[in-house]
């Protein structure tokens, strides 16, 4: 049996480790701020401010307000055009327009259609170009037309913003990074430093060892899940719909599972350098790839789909995305919290399995 | 009841033989010592008696306990001090103190006494709330014994102690030893240095993974068979060269400022002469008697 005041001793220790070496708390505390920020504005996937030309031989009522529903928006700028005719190669080439609408006579009378073209030389912005034009045409200047109209309704992010959609996102991708990377470091530098050798000649056993390591870490993760979900509501403006208290209990879980990854990575690695490699090849790309998080798993080849069952922050996002946007209650995510556990209780009783008392 | 027993004990690092075939006895309360040079296989038979390598052959029982199956009972019962500074440099001395205490299970009152006791020996007192990384060399063996020693083991293994630490530091470290002793706690210490092999009770000798000479430091020297004789010289490496022309280059071992030849016979007196007259520079030619490090080289050959 584990005992209680050995494990507590192993986690105080640790407690005095983090507080005095700088470095980890930079980690812990520093880099996910960077890394939010940094994501968090290059990662913007919304476009605003197309430079828009237009060509209006309607020049009525109808065209102008066509026009204005379209600079009224914050995501098209209109450019004055050219003399003459409109000649839209030109204009995407010199890369003074993004867009160009034209209007034919008539327009508003006898005819409703107009001409959009769009520079697809980046396919995903004239995807969502096309997008907006297409909303602000149905939306804001509906014209009784005939025949079906699909009249969406976009619920939780109506706005399509895509902070909503990297915020949540980004604390389970920093949070699998970093919990990982305190635990496995935390092991292998006591293996570089000599000092395990020192403590492995005692009575202590593996799991005292790596249930002491985790401790102090589960409180520093859920710190970091906090921080980063505060500034991430301060300066992306994303709504937290759920309650607090079911965060917290996921995230705990999260972290946990995360903590005990690198508890894994560590039975493995010898060195510092080695820990923190692997530590982060097992978390940063899988977690982008591979959760949901980039691409929805739907559309990925079965395998790849299978292996999603094994990143954790597979239900993670499910979870804080439930909770975030759609203000899910345990009742909702109990699934996703309970393959977590799963995980990490496993991923525990593999690493403390693997820890070796003895040096080789 | 012997405090640990090693029987042909062999341990391979892939393929090499890093011991061949050791026996050890190590009788209670003595200082055992482990004396051999670098890369003699000092640490990897110290880590082996206190369960940390698993070896490939032979057995080892240390206070009554099988070192692979019984490892455990072994590790509490024993204090270990490797052979690298192996204690947390960013814990103060008294935190180190107490998370030792703590794994051992040391209630906190028996912690407190035998932290007075070893405050008292080490001197470290003073240092309570130092750093562990900012002490000296000495008092940093200094811990890291007093850490080996929190729970009151029987048995301490301690592995190269004084290795880069100042003659006076050792000195004193020694004196720490023979007082553990007298309080009847075995001891077994690794050294590479040969003045210290005199002050331990018994010894082995090892050379490349095997015992070469076993027993108390006198026995050892005793056994030497032989006369050795110390030539003095102003030129030392010039006499150095003259000899090599005149005797066996094994006898002779450079010495300091002195040169150590070893003659089985002895030397006759007319020969010493000849020496003298054929090369100037020799200013004498005395028998002396051996030392540790003589008889230790001679029986490396």
């Amino acid at each position: 049996m584990p005992n209680l005041n050995r494990i507590k001793a192993i986690a105080e220790k640790e407690v005095f480790h983090i507080l005095r070496d700088s470095r980890t708390l930079t980690i812990i505390f520093i880099m996910p701020l960077l890394q939010l920020i940094i994501f968090g504005y290059a990662m913007n996937m919304e476009i605003r401010q197309v430079p828009l030309v237009v060509d209006d031989s309607a020049l009525n009522s109808s065209s102008q307000a066509l026009i204005d529903a379209f600079i009224h928006t914050d995501y098209f700028r209109l450019v004055p055009k050219d003399e003459g005719i409109l000649n839209p190669g030109e204009l995407f080439k010199e890369r003074r327009a993004q867009a160009t609408l034209s209007i034919p006579q008539g327009f508003g009378k006898d005819s409703f259609t107009v001409l959009l073209k769009i520079d697809a030389s980046d396919p995903n912005s004239a995807q969502m170009i096309q997008n907006y034009a297409n909303g602000i045409v149905n939306n804001r200047f509906a014209i009784a037309g005939a025949g079906i109209t699909l009249q969406p309704l976009i619920l939780y992010n109506p706005d399509l913003k895509s902070s909503f959609f990297f915020v949540p996102g980004l604390i389970a991708l920093i949070l699998v990074m970093i919990c990982a990377l305190l635990t496995s470091i935390s092991i292998s530098r006591e293996k570089e430093m000599g000092t395990m050798e020192q403590i492995l000649v005692s009575p202590v056993s593996a799991t005292e060892i790596l249930l002491g390591k985790v401790l102090p870490y589960i409180f520093l993760g859920l710190m970091d899940a906090l921080l980063i979900l505060g500034v991430g509501m301060l300066l992306f403006q994303v709504p937290f719909r759920g309650e607090f208290i079911v965060f917290l209990g996921f995230t705990f879980l999260y972290v946990l599972t995360s903590l005990c990854l690198g508890l894994l990575v560590s039975t493995v690695a010898k060195t510092q350098q080695g820990a923190m490699m692997m530590a982060l090849g097992m978390t940063l790309l899988p977690t982008l790839l591979l959760s949901g998080y980039m691409f929805p798993i739907s559309s990925m080849p079965v395998i790849l789909q299978k292996i999603t069952y094994i990143i954790p922050a597979r239900y993670y996002l499910q979870i804080i995305r439930g909770i975030m946007l759609k203000g899910n209650s345990v009742r909702h995510l109990y699934q996703s919290g309970l393959s977590l556990l799963i995980m990490s209780v496993t991923m525990l009783i593999i690493a403390s399995r693997r820890f070796k008392l003895r040096l080789s | 009841m012997n405090a640990a027993v090693a029987r042909e004990l062999s341990v391979f690092y892939g393929s090499t033989e890093a011991l061949k075939s050791v026996n050890l006895e190590v009788p209670e309360a003595l200082v055992y010592g482990i004396i051999g040079p670098d890369g003699a296989g000092k640490t990897t038979l110290m880590r082996s008696l206190c369960t940390l390598l698993p070896y490939s052959e032979g057995s080892i029982r240390v206070l009554g306990y099988d070192a692979l199956s019984e490892s455990a009972q072994i590790r509490a019962r024993i204090g270990y001090m490797p052979q690298r500074f192996s204690l947390y440099q960013d814990l103060s001395v008294e935190q180190n103190l107490r998370f030792f205490a703590r794994l051992f299970r040391v209630s906190r009152k028996e912690m407190l006494i035998q932290r007075e006791k070893l405050y008292e020996f080490s001197r470290l007192k003073p240092f309570a709330k130092r750093l562990a990384g900012n002490l000296s060399g000495g008092m940093k063996q200094k811990l890291a014994l007093s850490c080996a020693l929190i729970h009151t083991p029987k048995l301490i293994i301690l592995d190269e102690p004084t290795f880069g630490v100042d003659p006076v530091s050792r000195v004193e470290f020694w004196q720490i030893l023979h007082e553990l002793k007298r309080e009847g706690v075995s001891i077994i210490v690794s050294t590479p240095y040969m003045d210290e092999a005199v002050q331990c009770d018994q010894i082995s000798l090892l050379h490349k993974g095997s015992v070469i000479g076993q027993g108390t430091p006198d026995e050892i020297i005793k056994a030497w068979q032989g006369s050795l004789y110390s030539l003095k010289a102003g030129n030392l490496q010039e006499l150095y060269k003259y000899l090599q022309s005149k005797v066996d280059k094994a006898d002779l071992q450079l010495f300091g400022s002195e040169i150590h030849l070893y003659s089985k016979d002895g030397l006759r007196q007319e020969l010493i002469d000849t020496w003298k007259h054929e090369f100037s520079g020799l200013a004498s030619c005395e028998e002396i008697q051996p030392g540790m490090e003589d008889v230790f080289l001679k029986m490396m050959q």
